[in-house]
């Protein structure tokens, strides 16, 4: 029964909480959408910390992302040794990664204290969430080999089946309790995006690569001005 | 040509007491907020002196501003590429150490410590921490230091000045210091908004007031890097950044911003310049020295009847080019030429200008032999080596502008990009708008003198006359002419006005484009 709600009920629920809730903050508190850059009151050590942790989480996101999206591509691929063990040896090195600036971030979080003073209880879940998340994650790559192929070949299929709206659970139920946290860990993750800081990857700034750099802004139509002739006219103005 | 117009500003510095009174205005009404002590959209600071955020001026440090690149220009440390690639730490972002940390007293130690032997003091505590701190640093830290070796000595605008001209600058009772307000410059190639990720900053077409929409910062602090006048500002609480918004609330209702308003030494001028914004691209990456020139050759003539019909097709209003006629900003900087941007060589093309300060040119010192003369003196004055004369005589006309005691060079540095001939120019008006009246008024300068001195700043008695005016007696609508700011415009592009008219209070309520039928 636990295993049916945290594998099956948990990512509905995770899904649909953050989809709901990012609308609802992005539309209702759309001021508070930012991740609250403490760089400002301490920007030395923020570099340790900040630069590894993001760089490796986004590789080792994409990383799970693809093997999830082309499982198959992933297996082809990793039918040549060489071929999984650079797969491999690449996805850890970035998780190490994670975890070097994930500690470098919660040492200066928890040892700054202009930082602390605008840390939130949130903020600690997320990091304690994230660094459990990173440890399990390192933990199971050392132990159950290898998980480049075996995520292909036994996850993929699971969270397709929970895309298509058909759980099959009988490969997650037999998995080792450590690679069972790290998936409940990863469906946390996904349930509080909304209430954290986390929200600020949605608004990552890309549509700046395309605009122009300078933004001049107009208030009224300055090309269709009202004619004032037409002030008592019953028509609408031209500008309307 | 495309014809635009900007709300713009002339400070005039001879003027300046350094009083202050525009950034507690200005303080009072916008930065008394958690997260935004530290701010100064205005402050007034010391000149020569380090500033605030210390060190503004030195672009090696802040790397703000634009910079040549070929024939164009990139913007110097942020941008689509050093923006996007430092997005997870922006290693020229400034920090609150380089303002200064905000604090307070714990005031409530005066009144609830227990009966001892000591006084209680009231402690500092910071303002971020609520921790007890040593201040490091303050507003106006460097307030009246020039002179003293951490503050004048530092000043970046020291850069190619002789090792004789520094230390005649900082010799005591040879010392001088003038005073310089800032604010945002609402430039017409503004760095902040071109360093925005997340397009959150804009410039106002109608009236070229830039502003950052609050809801569209997500605090990637690049306008703080991109800034070279360090005039956008984050907020650590709210996680935003924010900066001047030349009181638009007061000016679309006519009146000044509160600076402007409460400055007592009325050094302040506001209004309407038409500028040709097709023009920008080549001002702003014009070189060095032609910067300055290039910035005053976009600012348009409002008397000039195709400026005007252009304005007009470009939907410039007609009270805005009323506004643009009578704007006090238009003459000193176009007319009268005598005010400057500061720092044109940020490329920015700011809209604020100074009108530089004579009064530490005007006075020479020179060195003379006193020692016959302290002969006569008693013993302890005898010890006083005052072997020098504060010469204030205007019989040399323009020959203590360049033998001034505050280096031409450094009045270069902070206004025309190091052109010591701009600047120079415009002293020497200033200096001739003097004897002029010194002429008119007390009658001790030789007429020919002062006729010729006139002349050779193509200043007639009439223009000087009106110099003086507008410098000594402005009153409040001569210093601020603020045109309408036309909100209705903005209202009637959402509904058509004549749909509630005579309706209001009855409950008809008409279908509007808006709304829905």
């Amino acid at each position: 029964m636990l295993n049916l709600f945290l594998f099956v009920g948990l990512p509905y629920m995770a899904f649909i909480v953050c989809t709901v809730g990012i609308v609802y903050r992005y539309r209702r508190k759309g001021f508070t959408v930012s991740s609250l850059s403490s760089q400002f009151l301490e920007g030395k050590e923020l570099f340790w910390g900040s630069v590894p942790f993001h760089i490796g989480i986004l590789v080792v996101f994409f990383g799970h992302l693809t093997t999830f999206l082309v499982p198959r591509a992933t297996l082809a691929w990793n039918s040549i040794p060489v071929r999984l063990l650079i797969l491999e040896v690449t996805a850890f090195t970035f998780g190490l990664t994670v975890l070097i600036g994930l500690a470098a971030l919660m040492y200066r979080r928890f040892t700054t204290p202009r930082v602390r003073a605008v840390t939130t209880g949130m903020d600690i879940v997320l990091e304690g969430l994230l660094l459990a998340q990173v440890v399990f994650g390192l933990w199971i790559a050392l132990g159950y080999r290898w998980g480049a192929s075996w995520f292909a070949s036994d996850l993929s299929p699971y969270l397709w089946s929970l895309v298509k709206l058909s759980p099959e659970t009988t490969a997650v139920f037999a998995l080792p309790w450590v690679i069972k946290a790290h998936i409940v860990g990863a469906f946390t993750i996904v349930l509080i995006i909304p209430f954290t800081r986390l929200i600020h990857f949605f608004v990552a700034p890309l549509n700046y690569i395309a605009r122009p750099y300078q933004q001049v802004i107009w208030n009224w139509d300055r090309r269709a001005i009202r004619d004032p002739g037409t002030a008592w006219s019953p028509t609408q103005p031209r500008n309307n | 040509m495309d014809v635009r117009s900007q709300i713009s500003m002339v400070f005039h510095l001879d003027k300046c007491i350094g009083c202050h009174t525009c950034s507690i205005a200005c303080k009072n009404i916008w930065t008394d907020r958690k997260g935004a002590e530290y701010m100064w959209w205005n402050n007034v600071e010391t000149k020569p002196g380090t500033g605030y955020p210390s060190k503004w001026e030195n672009q090696d440090i802040y790397k703000g501003g634009w910079e040549k690149d070929g024939d164009g220009i990139q913007l110097k440390g942020a941008g689509k590429a050093k923006g996007l690639g430092n997005i997870f730490h922006n290693p020229h972002l400034p920090v609150i150490d380089d303002y200064y940390e905000p604090f307070t007293y714990k005031y409530l130690n005066l009144i609830e410590s227990p009966a001892g032997d000591d006084q209680p003091t009231a402690r500092p505590i910071s303002m971020i921490t609520g921790e007890p701190m040593d201040i490091k640093m303050g507003p106006n830290w460097d307030d009246d230091l020039s002179g003293s070796p951490d503050y004048a000595r530092n000043d970046p605008n020291l850069e190619n000045l002789t090792p004789a001209e520094r230390d005649a600058m900082f010799d005591l009772e040879r010392m001088a210091f003038f005073y310089l307000p800032r604010i945002c410059n609402h430039c017409l190639n503004p760095a902040c908004v071109a360093s925005c990720p997340s397009g959150a900053i804009y410039k106002r077409g109608e009236d070229g007031i830039v502003l950052i929409n609050q809801s569209v910062c997500r605090g990637w602090r690049m306008c703080v890097t991109a800034c070279p006048y360090k005039k956008a500002y984050y907020n650590w609480s709210t996680g935003k950044s924010e900066k001047c918004i030349l009181c638009y609330p007061r000016i679309e209702a006519g009146h000044a911003p509160a600076c402007m308003h409460s400055c007592v030494g009325r050094i302040r001028y506001l209004g309407v310049l038409l500028y040709d914004a097709d023009q920008i691209e080549r001002a702003a990456s014009a070189d060095d020295t032609e910067v300055v020139g290039r910035q005053m050759d976009m600012i348009l003539d409002p008397f000039d009847p195709d400026v005007i019909a252009a304005a007009k097709a470009n939907g410039v209003a007609d009270s805005t080019i009323d506004a643009a006629q009578k704007s006090p900003v238009f003459r000193f900087v176009k007319t009268w030429k005598l005010a400057l941007p500061l720092h044109p060589e940020f490329r920015t093309l700011p809209m604020l200008f100074y009108v530089p300060p004579l009064l530490p040119v005007m006075a020479s010192v020179k060195s003379v032999d006193n020692s016959t003369q302290a002969e006569k003196m008693n013993e302890t004055a005898k010890y006083w080596p005052d072997n020098w004369l504060y010469d204030t005589t205007t019989k040399s006309m323009f020959g203590t502008i360049d033998d001034a005691r505050f280096p031409l060079q450094y009045m270069a540095n902070l206004f025309s990009a190091g052109d010591t001939k701009e600047v120079a120019d415009r002293l020497k008006k200033l200096m001739a708008v003097r004897l002029h009246r010194r002429q008119v008024t007390v009658g001790d300068v030789q007429p020919e003198a002062v006729a010729a001195a006139l002349e050779s700043t193509d200043l007639t008695p009439q223009t000087a006359d009106d110099i003086y005016y507008l410098t000594s007696l402005a009153k409040f609508d001569d210093r601020f002419v603020i045109p309408a700011a036309h909100r209705e415009q903005a209202i009637e592009l959402m509904e058509f006005a004549g749909d509630v008219k005579g309706n209001t209070g009855f409950g008809f309520k008409a279908g509007t484009a808006k709304r829905g039928p």
